[in-house]
C-alpha cells in the first residue's frame, strides 16, 4: 500500500547539509499497527510528515498505492492528504473559535460536503470517540484528552486508509493517555492503518509491529519479514 | 468547500475578534460615510441651483453690455461701447423665435405710502415681463405697453410690500413715493417667493424708462429674451446678435443663455463634488491601510491554523480565498455601516433643516462601496498570498 525506496530527506541549515531521512527502505501494507521509536532527531517526525505528503523526498521514491507521489502536484497532494491520511498531533491544532463538531466537520468542509451531511458524520465519529456530550464546546472549554478525542474525530471523520499521530500522547496525563491510545487501536481493529511516533516504550510496546530510527536511518524493523 | 460554507468560515473569522473587526471597518466606514455626505450635500446644492435658475423656465437667453474677453474682464470698462437701449430691447422683438423682450434696470430705493415707509428692491422692467418670466398679478395690471420713452409712473407691488405698507386694505390707483418721484398703484403680484437670494416679494416693479432716471443710468442692466420652445438656441443667438451688431456697428454686449449658465453651473459643482469625494477617498485608502495591517497579523496569528487547513486537504488557493474573502468582508461591513451613518444623517439633516439642501447621489454611493471592496481586495491580497504561500508543513510547526 506505501512502499520507500532509498527515500532521503535533506534539510539544508547554513552551509550544513542534515540527512534527516537517509536512504530508507520501508512498507507498509494496509491495517498494519506500527510504532516508530527512536532518539529525538532521530527522523521520526520527518518520516512520518514524508508519508503523509506533507512534506517531499530530496531523492529516492514514495509509492501509495501504486502510484508514484513525486509526481503529484500541489493540490493532487491536497486532495491525497484529504482522502487517506488523517493526521493527530501532539499539540492537537484544533481551531479555536469552532466547536468540537465544527472542528471534526473541517475537512468535509473543505471538500465541499452539505452540511446536513457532515454535521450527522461529525456527530457519529464524536460519539464514537466518547464525546457524544461535547458537539458545542469550544476546545478551550475542553480538557486535554478531550480535544486530542476531537482531533482524533477529525482525523478519521473522511475514513481515511492511514492513520499518522506523531506524539499523539505527549501532553496528556497517563489516564487520558490510555483513553486516546485506545481509540486509536480501536480504529485499527477496524482496519485503519496505524503509524504513532512515540517517546513511550509501553506505548511503543502495544504496536504490532515497531521500528527503531537512529540518524535518518531505520535500524530496526521486527515486521519488514511478515 | 461550498460558498456558503467560505462565507460562514470567514464570518466566523472576523466575528472571532469582534471588537478588533470593528475598528479595522471603522476606516473603511468613516471614508464611505464622508463620501456620501459630501457628495450628497453636492449633488443638494447642484439640485438647488439647477432649480432657481429654471423655475422661469430654461428658454431664455439674457443680453448684457459690454464684451466679456477672455480675462473675463467686461471691455466695456475701458472701451467706449454703447450701451443697451429701450430702442434695443424693442428691436430684438423682431428677432426670429423671440417672444418676449424684456428691458431691465435693478436697484433699490425706498417707498413711502400712508405714512409707512420701508426699502424695497425696484425692478424696473418692460410690459412683458410678467408673461416672459410666468409671474401673475393678484390685483389690478402689469405695467400697461406704454410710450418707451415716456411711460406713466405707474408701480405694481410685490405681495410683502403690499401688506407691509398697506395691510388688506385696496392700493390700487393709490399714490406712492419711490425714491422720492410720485408712483400711481396699478396692480399686486402674486407671491413668488425668492430666486437666488432676492426675495421678489419684496419688490416692486415699474416701468424701463422711469428705472433708467430714477437710477441715473445710460443703458439697460439687461434684456432678457424668452424665445419659442421648439427653436434651436443657437439660431435664436445668431439672430440677436445681427440685429445688434447692425445697430450698433460692432459686437459690444454679452449673450448668455440660460443653458450655458446651466451647463457652466453644473460642471462648476461637479469639480467641487469630485474634489470634496476625493478627500473622503483618503479616508478610504486610510482604512485600507487598516484591513491590510490587520490582515497580516491575523496571518500571523493563525500560521498553525493554515497548516491545519493545508493538513486536511485545502489547496493554496483555498486557503488565499479564504483570508482574501476576510479582508473583503471587513471592507464591505465598513461600507455599509458607513452607508448607513451616512443615509441616517442625511436624513436626520433633511428633517431637522429642511433648508440646507441634501440628496443622496446614487452614483457616489455605489462608487463609494465598490472602491470599499476594491480596498479590501487589494488590502488583502499580499497577506492572503502569503498565506496560501506557506508550506503546510513548517505553518505547522509554528507555534
Ligand atoms: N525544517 C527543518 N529544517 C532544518 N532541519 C530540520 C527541519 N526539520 C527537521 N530537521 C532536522 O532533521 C532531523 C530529524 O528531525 P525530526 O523532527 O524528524 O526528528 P524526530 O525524530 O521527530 O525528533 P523528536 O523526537 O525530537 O521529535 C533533526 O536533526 C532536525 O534538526
Ligand atoms: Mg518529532
Amino acid at each position: 500500500m506505501m512502499r520507500l525506496r532509498q527515500l532521503c530527506r535533506d534539510f539544508q541549515v547554513g552551509d550544513q547539509v542534515v540527512h534527516a531521512l537517509d536512504h530508507v527502505d520501508l512498507e507498509i501494507r494496509s491495517g498494519e499497527y506500527i510504532s516508530v521509536m527512536g532518539a529525538s532527531g532521530s527522523g521520526k517526525s520527518t518520516l512520518l510528515n514524508i508519508l503523509g505528503l506533507l512534506d517531499r523526498a530530496t531523492s529516492g521514491t514514495y509509492t501509495l498505492n501504486g502510484a508514484d507521489v513525486s509526481t503529484l502536484d500541489d493540490n493532487a497532494l491536497a486532495e491525497q492528504r484529504q482522502e487517506n491520511i488523517g493526521f493527530i498531533f501532539q499539540s492537537f491544532h484544533l481551531i479555536p473559535r469552532l466547536t468540537a463538531v465544527e472542528n471534526v466537520e473541517l475537512p468535509m468542509l473543505l471538500s465541499g460536503t452539505p452540511v446536513a451531511v457532515r454535521r450527522e458524520r461529525a456527530q457519529e465519529v464524536l460519539e464514537a470517540v466518547g464525546l457524544g456530550a461535547r458537539f458545542d464546546h469550544r476546545p478551550d472549554q475542553l480538557s486535554g484528552g478531550e480535544r486530542q478525542r476531537v482531533a482524533i474525530g477529525r482525523a478519521i471523520v473522511m475514513k481515511p486508509s492511514l492513520l499518522l499521530a506523531d506524539e499523539p500522547t505527549g501532553n496528556l496525563d497517563s489516564r487520558s493517555s490510555t483513553e486516546v491510545v485506545e481509540i486509536i487501536e480501536q480504529l485499527n481493529d477496524d482496519g485503519i492503518s496505524l503509524m504513532v511516533v512515540t517517546h513511550d516504550p509501553d506505548l511503543g510496546e502495544r504496536a504490532r509491529r515497531h521500528l527503531f530510527m537512529r540518524d535518518g536511518k531505520i535500524i530496526s524493523d521486527d515486521g519488514d519479514a511478515a | 468547500m461550498l460558498l456558503r460554507d467560505v462565507f460562514r468560515f470567514t464570518g466566523r473569522s472576523v466575528l472571532a475578534h469582534r471588537m478588533r473587526s470593528i475598528l479595522t471597518s471603522l476606516g473603511i466606514g468613516i471614508g464611505v460615510a464622508a463620501v456620501v455626505l459630501l457628495t450628497s450635500i453636492g449633488e443638494g446644492i447642484n439640485r438647488y441651483i439647477v432649480e432657481q435658475f429654471t423655475q422661469f423656465g430654461t428658454n431664455t437667453i439674457a443680453v448684457q453690455p459690454g464684451k466679456a474677453n477672455t480675462l473675463g474682464i467686461s471691455a466695456g470698462v475701458f472701451n467706449s461701447v454703447r450701451p443697451l437701449s429701450l430702442q434695443d430691447a424693442e428691436a430684438l422683438l423682431r428677432a426670429p423665435y423671440v417672444l418676449h423682450s424684456v428691458p431691465a434696470v435693478s436697484g433699490s430705493a425706498s417707498v413711502e405710502a400712508r405714512g409707512r415707509e420701508r426699502n424695497v428692491n425696484v425692478f424696473s422692467v418692460g410690459p412683458e415681463f410678467d408673461q416672459a418670466f410666468r409671474f401673475r398679478v393678484s390685483r389690478g395690471t402689469f405695467l400697461p405697453h406704454d410710450d418707451l420713452e415716456r411711460p406713466r409712473a405707474v408701480v405694481v407691488l410685490g405681495s410683502t410690500v403690499y401688506e407691509e405698507l398697506y395691510g388688506n386694505e385696496n392700493p390700487l390707483n393709490d399714490r406712492v413715493r419711490i425714491g422720492g418721484e410720485r408712483y400711481r398703484v396699478i396692480g399686486v403680484m402674486e407671491s413668488k417667493g425668492d430666486m437666488l437670494g432676492i426675495d421678489l416679494d419684496d419688490t416692486v416693479y415699474i416701468p424701463a424708462a422711469s428705472g433708467l432716471t430714477m437710477f441715473d443710468r445710460e443703458g439697460l442692466h439687461e434684456i432678457d429674451i424668452l424665445y419659442d420652445d421648439g427653436a434651436n438656441v443657437n439660431e435664436v443667438i445668431a439672430g440677436i446678435e445681427r440685429i445688434l451688431v447692425a445697430r450698433h456697428g460692432g459686437e459690444d454686449f454679452t449673450i448668455i443663455s440660460q443653458q450655458q449658465m446651466l451647463d457652466v453651473l453644473g460642471s462648476i459643482i461637479n469639480v467641487l463634488t469630485i474634489g470634496v469625494g476625493a478627500l473622503g477617498g483618503i479616508s478610504l485608502l486610510v482604512g485600507g491601510v487598516g484591513i491590510f495591517t490587520i490582515m497580516t497579523i491575523a496571518v500571523r496569528e493563525r500560521t498553525g491554523e493554515i497548516g491545519l487547513l493545508r493538513a486536511v486537504g485545502a489547496e493554496r488557493s483555498r486557503i488565499l480565498q479564504l483570508f482574501l474573502g476576510e479582508a473583503v468582508l471587513l471592507a464591505c461591513l465598513g461600507g455599509l455601516g458607513g452607508l448607513c451613518a451616512g443615509v441616517g444623517i442625511i436624513a436626520i439633516v433633511n428633517i431637522t433643516i429642511p433648508a440646507m439642501p441634501a440628496s443622496i447621489a446614487i452614483e457616489y454611493v455605489g462608487l463609494a462601496l465598490g472602491i470599499a471592496v476594491l480596498i479590501g481586495l487589494v488590502a488583502g491580497v499580499l497577506p492572503a498570498r502569503r498565506a496560501a504561500a506557506m508550506e503546510p508543513l513548517e505553518a505547522l510547526r509554528t507555534e
